[in-house]
């Protein structure tokens, strides 16, 4: 559904672009808003900070030794408890502990969807999650990963999301929690002095990953001669366990005796160097491949704008790509600065954490209950940091739009107008937050609602609340 | 049925569910009032607007059949309804109230509404929960300023009171202690936002229509219902009787709560509202079986209860395009309980004579609906009247508390 006329409009900016109108923005934010919707997206690049400041909050390395050391006392309980089996009931032997990944995630979890819901447009944020949802990790793949998945985002993944793609692709790549979700730990170069000495070998999971989706995407020319050389290149790329003597545990580092030595070709490059200095240069050059220029621009476009989205409108973001070398904040300027990404008809559901965050803002009802909003999100099809495979959750409205899925929205919808106890009038706020451009349909049902209650519930199930 | 408690204030512990209340060994005991009266009081909302012409339909008044159409009822025939007086049927619905009315436990007043005259939903309810005079007061409700004027000592300021479901209701909203507790399953969305989510879809997307009829029909289906919608065969009477249910348990104790307050959706029918069946008749359906939970769950304090049930405003005389009725005035309110002096309609009847509709389209209102609550407030827990038209309904010193609507 097109709704017309309001091509630059303020609602157009914050919920294609943001996260939905905030009830409780400061008056000097709505008129810079009304005043220039694009310019106070921009300005929302220039002042505002990626990154999550929380004294909550604990990074990568401290949850990783935090969880060898758990990891460590259960195994000494279970073979405490197996020796004392026909002693001791089992229930005496556990003490109460608070697992070390769960609090970290509600923690994180929290921290992300506050940021978010404070955020005075939410298109920094936007373009956080796009790049994290790029790329994916999954708690489901362990306890290391669901320890570490936040605190991956805040470090390899925020403050690079307006730097350069080179620097976002090697923090990535690097960070113990890709390393250990993609299987690249424990990969071993076969001509490695480990990989002699052991029968272990090469994993090309991560090799083949960077190339097909976080880069050159699939389909670009690549060949598995490719990926398993790539892989070859990237053995050693490894982090401390729990019981390193190069490294403190949980850091990055590069082992030499893993890597497997030599030049490596790569789509018809050689690649000469020693030691790390060969990844490096691979993912240099990945990263501002023509067809990583294409596989990122589409990406963007099909997430901002359309799920096929207008091939100028690629053509014009891939084009800013190649020419800044992989400049991400010139990347978001460029999707702003595009009639196109303005002017085409509005038609896609906006994600579960979209709609969730959007409501809470337009509510002004503080998130502030983590295990609440996990639980929405499992059920609505968008579990934190758990996406169906390493290409993250899908990006078109088929995704999303399900009769079951409609029905469990209506249902928090419904949770969420009940816990603001808001008291504005439903057609004041439906005003405040889509402005003229809702049908006169949807204004009627608004007005006409049974309760308070109800109408906050139609005004958030509404088409144009859904759709941005 | 399983219970579980919503309530994030500290005491909602003491209300044990399985029976017995587990924390009542340790709660102190009261003395009963000099009188020995240990009373309770009940409020319901409907939400919505119920259309009291269908509820307590004025057989007798020689308008009435020709105005309210095919939803009419009458004393005999198809849609017969069950006589109250030679003048006034009951909707079929509700054969748990007749049979309390016909014992003298249960009464109408007819031909009232609160103070507002607009017709908007929100503040009409807005009106109806705060008990000020008009809209714009939402910090407290009208039911918790009256608790608080209740002397200290007696059970009904020593027991928190009771707030059912999800979200306490503006009438018992305020500064008073209160416990909230809801069933397990929540009232999910209704069939009423269904239907008009539906509508709304059918007119703007076409898209979410189709997946969205496909959920209803898959609701349907796991509820096992007919997928009926315009008849409203899916009625929230469960939710209704459920609520009433778990209220009246927690009610019952010793320790219990004396006042409880909880609201009912749905009664919003501009279409299809049926008369002796249908869509009205499922919801009068539920609020009857909720009547009933309580006479049975209570035991032997529903000889000192009372239950009033009332709605923001009432229907239009004349039935609309869409066989429904839109927002009017003028309504019904239900009393019931062991404690009411029933057996009667009470109304100033205003007559159905063009001349005599309020703005020539809705039932004129004769009693102002906060001469029953401070009427029913004052005998039950003895507020003076001076509390009574400040603190709890202010500015209502001209409008005198209805006498005698409690009979024990």
């Amino acid at each position: 559904m097109a709704l017309a006329g309001e091509k630059y409009s303020v609602f157009r900016a914050f919920n294609r672009f943001g996260l939905g109108r905030r009830i409780e923005m400061p008056e000097a934010d709505a008129n810079a808003a009304e005043k220039d919707p694009k310019a106070y997206l921009q300005q929302e690049l220039n002042s505002q900070s990626a990154m999550i400041t929380s004294s909550e909050l604990v990074d990568t390395q401290s949850n990783l030794a935090a969880y060898f050391e758990q990891q460590a006392m259960k195994k000494a309980m279970r073979e405490g408890a197996d020796a004392n089996a026909a002693q001791q009931p089992e229930t005496s032997t556990k003490p109460k502990m608070q697992s070390v990944q769960r609090e970290a995630l509600l923690n994180e979890v929290e921290a992300r969807i506050l940021k978010a819901y404070e955020a005075p447009a939410g298109f920094l944020e936007r373009w956080v999650w796009f790049w994290s949802n790029h790329f994916s990790v999954s708690v489901a793949k362990s306890g290391l990963v669901r320890a570490t998945a936040g605190s991956f985002e805040r470090e390899a993944i925020r403050p690079h999301v307006l730097g350069s793609f080179g620097d976002i692709l090697f923090a990535v790549e690097t960070h113990p929690t890709m390393l250990a979700y993609l299987d690249n730990r424990d990969s071993i170069g076969p001509d490695s002095r480990a990989g002699l000495k052991r029968s272990k070998g090469l994993n090309e999971n991560l090799a083949r990953e960077i190339m097909e989706l976080h880069t050159l995407g699939v389909g670009s020319g690549y060949t598995q001669a490719d990926v398993t050389a790539f892989a070859r290149v990237i053995t050693g790329w490894t982090f401390a366990g729990a019981n390193n003597n190069k490294q403190e545990p949980g850091v990055f580092y590069f082992e030499p005796n893993r890597h497997q030595p030599g030049a490596q070709t790569i789509m018809g490059k050689s690649y000469r160097q020693n030691d790390i200095a060969q990844g490096k240069a691979v993912l240099a050059d990945l990263a501002i491949h023509p067809a990583t220029a294409k596989h990122i621009a589409f990406k963007v476009a099909r997430h901002f704008v359309a799920d096929v989205p207008p091939p100028e409108l690629v053509d014009n973001l891939s084009r800013n790509f190649t020419k800044t070398r992989g400049d991400l904040k010139a990347l978001a300027n460029t999707l702003l600065d595009d009639d196109l990404a303005w002017s085409t008809p509005v038609d896609k559901l906006k994600s579960p954490l979209e709609y969730l965050v959007s409501v809470s803002r337009g509510l002004g009802f503080e998130p502030t209950k983590p295990q609440q909003m996990l639980r929405a999100l499992k059920e609505l099809g968008q579990p934190t940091w758990q996406p169906p495979g390493p290409n993250g959750f899908g990006d078109t409205n088929d995704v999303w739009a399900s009769p079951e899925g409609l029905k469990v929205r209506l249902a928090y919808a419904t949770l969420l107008v009940r816990q603001a106890q808001m008291q504005d009038s439903p057609s004041d706020l439906l005003q405040a937050l889509l402005g003229n451009g809702v049908s006169h349909d949807t204004q009627q049902t608004v007005a006409r609602a049974e309760s308070r209650q109800q109408g906050l519930a139609l005004l958030f199930m509404s088409p144009e609340f859904q759709r941005r | 049925m399983s219970l579980c408690e919503i309530a994030t204030l500290s005491r909602r512990k003491m209300l044990g569910l399985s029976g017995s209340l587990v924390a009542s060994a340790f709660i102190p005991k009261f003395a009963r009032a000099a009188d020995g009266r240990d009373p309770r009081l009940i409020a319901i909302i409907l939400r919505g607007a119920m259309d009291g012409l269908s509820a307590v339909a004025p057989v007798g008044d020689p308008d009435y059949a020709g105005l309210h159409g095919d939803l009419a009822l009458g004393f005999s025939g198809e849609n017969a309804g069950l006589a109250l007086d030679s003048f006034f049927a009951l909707n079929p619905a509700m054969t748990n109230f007749s049979r309390l009315y016909k014992s003298g436990q249960a009464a109408v007043v007819h031909a009232v509404a609160t103070g507002y005259r607009e017709r908007s939903h929100f503040d009409g309810q807005d009106v109806l929960e705060s008990g000020f005079a008009g809209p714009g007061n939402v910090s407290s409700g009208w039911l918790n300023r009256a608790i608080s004027a209740i002397p200290n000592g007696s059970r009904v300021a020593s027991n928190p009171s009771l707030a059912v479901g999800a979200v306490a209701p503006l009438i018992i909203r305020g500064p008073a202690e209160t416990l909230g507790w809801a069933p397990v399953n929540l009232p999910g969305p209704t069939q009423d936002i269904n239907q008009r989510l539906l509508d709304l879809y059918q007119h703007t997307d076409v898209k979410l229509a189709k997946l969205f009829s496909e959920s209803i029909k898959t609701q349907m289906l796991v509820s096992g219902q007919a997928m009926d919608v315009s008849m409203g065969k899916v009625n929230q009477g469960g939710d209704m009787v459920a609520q009433a249910r778990g209220a009246a348990k927690l009610m019952a104790a010793d320790d219990g709560p004396r006042i409880a307050a909880m609201a009912f959706d749905g009664w919003d029918t501009h279409e299809n509202e049926g008369g002796a069946k249908g869509r009205l008749f499922n919801l009068l359906t539920g609020l009857d079986g909720a009547i009933a939970e309580f006479e049975t769950g209570l035991g032997a304090a529903w000889a000192q209860t009372a239950i009033v049930v009332m709605t923001e405003f009432g229907r239009t005389v004349n039935v609309n395009g869409t066989d429904g009725t839109d927002h009017g005035t003028g309504t019904l309110a239900f009393l019931a309980g062991g404690a009411i002096k029933g057996g009667r309609v009470i109304a100033d009847w205003p007559g159905l004579k063009n001349a005599a509709l309020y703005q020539g389209r809705d039932l004129k209102p004769t009693t102002d609906l906060r001469a029953v609550l401070k009427g029913l407030l004052g005998d039950q827990f003895g507020l003076s009247n001076e509390a009574l038209s400040k603190d709890v309904f202010p500015d209502s010193g001209l409008i005198v508390p209805m006498k005698g609507l409690i009979g024990v």
